[in-house]
């Protein structure tokens, strides 16, 4: 199960910290952040609920890079 | 410039409107005295102003336990230089740092606009016919496969389909590249984010909206940024290992020197200070942000600006390979030829000349092979489908059908030899097609492919590209390969190749080149296009298995386009790798400085930020493929 979703983030290296923030985070299989177009594509496990990892990812991702927003 | 970024702007301006005549005081240009810590007040407001929220990520970043951004690197610096008394250095070189990612985040943002507009073929609506002949506005989404949808002048077609009523000029430009306006009229297929220039047009719909191919086109570009090149993946670890190593260089530029200066008991009257302000200085220059920013935005430039050209490339990564190909490969038809044969002779053994010609055709009548409609076009009669039976194609070699009750076979040397059929060889060059008649040799019909207009002038570009071999396969005669190639200069061939064998082929030349591009029309050869380092389909437009399984697709039809997309990405690798080589060989420069004590944090921060600005700008350049 794939999704993408439009993100908020001020720099390159912070969309690489969402990234890494986003693969490391429980359910989610695989996560790419570009932030040239300001998407995240995010991979979910088999299974996983989407609403609550997505609620998980968004929150490691604020503390990797307070500043960024997941658009769910 | 968004919001985020006025508040920014605004913050700047204030923040230097107050620095600036402090500054002129503390350096004793205007001549003011104030107590110091009047003047540590009036430097903190400014600083504060431009500055607060860098200092509120670094807390935030230490409570998270990610120390080690840019954020934390200036704060660190910022405040270590006013600790040591140094307000104006700090405060400036906060500022300075915020004017950076100001400019940084709106250049960003301009590209990231004008690249989206390069590709804005979304449409926002379908025109829907109600009964009593009135439009009604819909989502294309909802619009349904064999709806009639109308298409007004000015208008962007929405989705894939079929003219059923009126004619009209179209400007493909977004799907294409190509300026030109191409006339459709009833019955001509009319793709999705083409725009109508000037009649109504009612089209029958053959496609759902997201099978479309303007939608398959934007998932394919908004995707391609998700490929990340070699060169990306190495600059994300990069920073993530580097930031932490400069951080504890810094404390060890701190604190070693000063200690061995202890130990060996020289003076130490302002060593300490001197060495924390150079550590300082070391931070500010460290900051990677340059290459961190710059190589991405290249990568999309390009990208960008190849699809501009109607060159969809589907990874930046993709990008890196296609500008080393040393050896492009080609499937003969629909890439060098237009597929558009035409019958040139029919030499006759026993049955007369239409005769034979209309047995022929009638027996690749089922088929949409290019060289079955040839047949049917010199037939120039709407075929008598009723009496042919039996139809059997046989891949690589022809086909065989029965016609009237007479048993027909169409095919080439090899289709003869299967049969058992004693044929006669024809000097003529061209696709030579045998035809037997319950079981004896009929006689053979002569076509020909036509050469496409730049066929030659793309060899000639991929040659000036530093292409050292083409290579033509194809499983045509070996007579019309050798022909083909010595016209349009193709250095070498390999002729008579059934299907599978092009897989072989290409994995033969896979073995001895480094870099192979192979280049096919997309039609039957999507395991070749998969295979070789770069799969590159053209006049893709509308063929969904090329657009899977190549990764680069050539939206029409002019093998110049390969050349061309080599430049694109040469182009954009070199501005990589001058951004790469000239930032990090400037920070490597001024580090050593300041660790010497030879630069402060004036040069540090200008170092810092002027070689971003200078970096995003050579990035921008990426989009810029006009002369390629």
């Amino acid at each position: 199960m794939k999704k993408t979703y439009k993100i908020d983030v001020d720099c390159a290296n912070c969309a690489n910290l969402m990234e890494e923030a986003a693969k490391g985070t429980p359910g989610v299989q695989d996560a790419v952040v570009s932030f040239m177009t300001l998407k995240m594509k995010v991979t979910f496990e088999d299974g996983a609920d989407e609403a609550a990892v997505m609620a998980e990812v968004l929150k490691n991702c604020k503390k990797a890079e307070p500043d960024c927003e997941i658009y769910l | 410039m968004n919001k985020k970024q006025k508040t920014l702007l605004l913050r700047i301006i204030v923040a230097a409107v107050l620095f600036v005549p402090v500054y002129l005081i503390s350096e004793g240009i205007v001549d003011v005295r104030l107590p110091r810590w009047v003047l540590f007040a009036l430097f903190l407001v400014p600083y504060l102003t431009v500055g607060y929220d860098i200092l509120r990520k670094a807390a935030l970043g230490v409570k998270n336990k990610k120390v080690f951004d840019e954020c934390f690197l200036m704060t660190v610096a910022t405040v270590g230089a006013i600790a040591l008394g140094e307000y104006g250095e700090g405060v400036a070189v906060m500022l300075l740092y915020q004017i950076g990612e100001l400019f940084q985040s709106v250049a960003v943002g301009k590209s990231r606009r004008s690249i989206s507009a390069l590709m804005d073929i979304r449409p926002d609506y379908a025109n829907r016919e109600a009964d009593d002949g009135s439009l009604e506005k819909v989502d294309p989404d909802e619009v349904e496969v064999g709806t009639v949808i109308v298409v007004q002048p000015g208008e962007r077609v929405p989705i894939d389909g079929i003219v059923v009523e009126g004619s009209s000029a179209l400007d493909t430009a977004a799907l294409t590249g190509e300026s030109r306006p191409s006339a459709v009229g009833v019955d001509d297929t009319v793709l999705s984010g083409s725009i109508n220039l000037s009649g109504v047009l009612k089209v029958r719909t053959t496609a759902a909206f997201e099978e479309s191919t303007a939608s398959k086109i934007l998932d394919l570009v908004e995707n391609a940024a998700a490929r990340k090149s070699k060169s990306e993946t190495f600059i994300s670890k990069f920073a993530r290992i580097y930031t932490p190593i400069v951080c504890y260089g810094a404390l060890a530029l701190a604190v070693l020197p000063p200690l061995v200066l202890l130990i060996t008991g020289a003076d130490m009257t302002g060593v300490w200070r001197d060495w924390l302000l150079r550590a300082c200085t070391f931070l500010v220059i460290s900051c990677p942000c340059a290459v961190v920013i710059s190589v991405p935005l290249s990568f999309f430039g390009g990208l960008g600006g190849a699809s501009s050209r109607g060159i969809l490339i589907k990874g930046s990564n993709y990008l890196e390979t296609l500008a080393g190909i040393t050896t492009v490969a080609f499937d003969k038809t629909g890439t060098i030829t237009k597929g558009n044969f035409e019958v040139t002779a029919v030499h006759q053994n026993t049955m007369d000349e239409a005769e034979l010609l209309e047995l022929s055709a009638l027996a690749e009548c089922h088929s949409s092979h290019p060289i079955s409609l040839s047949l049917l076009r010199a037939y120039g009669k709407a075929p008598d489908r009723s009496r042919v039976t039996d139809v059997e194609e046989i891949s690589g070699h022809g086909v065989t059908a029965t016609v009237d009750g007479r048993s027909v076979a169409v095919g080439n040397d090899r289709l003869m030899n299967r049969l058992g059929v004693a044929f006669n060889p024809c000097p003529h060059v061209g696709t030579i097609l045998h035809v037997a008649v319950d079981g004896t040799y009929a006689g053979h019909i002569v076509i020909r492919d036509q050469l496409k207009d730049h066929a030659r002038e793309a060899m000639a570009a991929l040659q000036r590209m530093g292409v050292k071999r083409t290579v033509m396969l194809t499983g045509d005669r070996r007579e019309v390969a050798a022909d083909v190639a010595k016209e349009v200069g193709i250095t070498d061939y390999r002729a008579e190749l059934l299907p599978q064998d092009k897989v072989a082929a290409v994995e033969e030349l896979l073995r001895d080149a480094k870099g192979l591009a192979f280049v096919g029309d997309g039609i039957n050869d999507a395991p070749v296009l998969s295979r070789a380092d770069i799969g590159i389909a053209m006049g893709a437009l509308g063929s969904d298995a090329a657009i899977e399984a190549a990764d680069v697709v050539l939206m029409d039809d002019d093998p110049v386009k390969i050349a061309q997309a080599m430049g694109i990405s040469r182009k954009c690798i070199r501005i990589v790798k001058e951004n790469i080589v000239f930032a990090l060989g400037v920070k490597a420069v001024c580090l050593i400085l300041s660790a010497l004590g030879l630069a402060n944090m004036w040069l540090a921060i200008g170092a810092d930020v002027g070689v971003m600005i200078l970096a995003v700008l050579n990035a921008i350049r990426c989009l810029f493929v006009k002369n390629i």
